[in-house]
């Protein structure tokens, strides 16, 4: 059973669960005052606009009781994905490296994108082959990744970029970056590859209908 | 009681993608001399505390917990004592 949280203006949740299922696997809701995770064998913080995205996107979700429950569940090896606003929480709560912070263009941003795979190492991208390209779409204000010179020189050495933003062909190039991310980094991973952290949208590329179903796969990488 | 006055600031060098929208907007209407503009986020916190010493502390603890991210800001903290 995975958990998926859900914080005061998250509103990706229901389809996070509705992937999980398409994927397999079972989904419940889990209100962010929770401060026990341990039945669950992994969980999803999925997108939205978390306390209306004050402050900074991501920030007040990053400080609230069940935070401290998703450290445990890292630290205990278990799947935590973070999405969209969920990557923003994550990266407040520090659970890698670095920021999302303002796109380039200082608008919101909602579009189809493709995406890299650059380590297949994580749970989640396991069934991906390395240098696979998805698409996937985007939607967000705040998702320009940032680091400093060290940090990004630890990401690499680490392996903890997990997705570039590439063209169609997987080329990863300044025009395909569509925020201004640093090195076009579209979503990144913890030391143990347990939590991943990314800012595109795999539920909502999880079934054809949707116009790809390039996403479903990390579902499934996550509940095996 | 106090009044701290708290400006979050981009560190140097960082992008800062609403100063330079507005930036772009005054050249627009014709103030071509505006050169550059930075943005930040200005809080008026009213809170309790013994002393000046003692309330500096305390918001700079907010700072740390909440109000700033290392990764990319700055922070000054400016305290004001309030005849109540």
């Amino acid at each position: 059973m995975i958990a998926v949280i859900k914080f005061l203006g998250s509103n990706c949740d229901l389809d996070v669960c509705k992937a999980i299922q398409l994927a397999g696997g079972s989904a419940e809701l889990v209100f962010y005052t929770q401060k026990n995770l341990d039945k669950y064998n992994g969980a999803v913080i999925p997108g939205g606009f978390s306390y209306g995205d004050y402050l900074r996107a991501g920030a007040i979700a990053s400080r609230t009781p069940i935070i401290n429950a998703l450290k445990k569940m890292i630290d205990e090896g278990k799947p935590v994905l973070g999405i969209c606003n969920g990557a923003q929480i994550g990266l407040e709560a520090g659970f890698s490296k670095g920021v999302f912070t303002v796109n380039k263009n200082a608008r919101f941003i909602c579009k189809w994108v493709y995406i890299r795979v650059e380590n297949n190492k994580t749970p989640f991208t396991r069934f991906y082959k390395k240098g696979e390209v998805l698409k996937i779409p985007i939607a967000h204000a705040e998702g320009r990744f940032y680091a400093d010179d060290d940090t990004l020189d630890y990401l690499y050495k680490n392996n903890m970029i997990v997705f570039k933003y590439c063209d169609e062909t997987g080329e990863v190039t300044e025009k395909a970056n569509p925020n201004g991310s640093l090195d076009n980094i579209a979503g990144v991973c913890n030391e143990n590859y347990n939590c991943l952290l990314l800012m595109p949208h795999p539920e909502r590329a999880s079934q054809k209908i949707l116009g790809s179903d390039d996403g479903l796969k990390m579902f499934k990488g996550m509940l095996k | 009681m106090y009044k701290a006055t708290v400006i979050i600031k981009l560190k140097k060098g960082l992008l800062d993608p609403e100063g330079r929208t507005i930036k772009q907007a005054l050249n627009f209407l014709g103030f071509k001399e505006v050169k550059e503009v930075d943005s930040y986020k200005m809080l008026d916190i009213v809170l309790d505390a013994e002393n000046e010493e003692k309330a500096r502390e305390r918001v700079k603890e907010m700072c740390e917990k909440l109000l700033a991210n290392p990764v990319i800001h700055n922070y000054e903290i400016k305290i004001e004592k309030l005849s109540v």
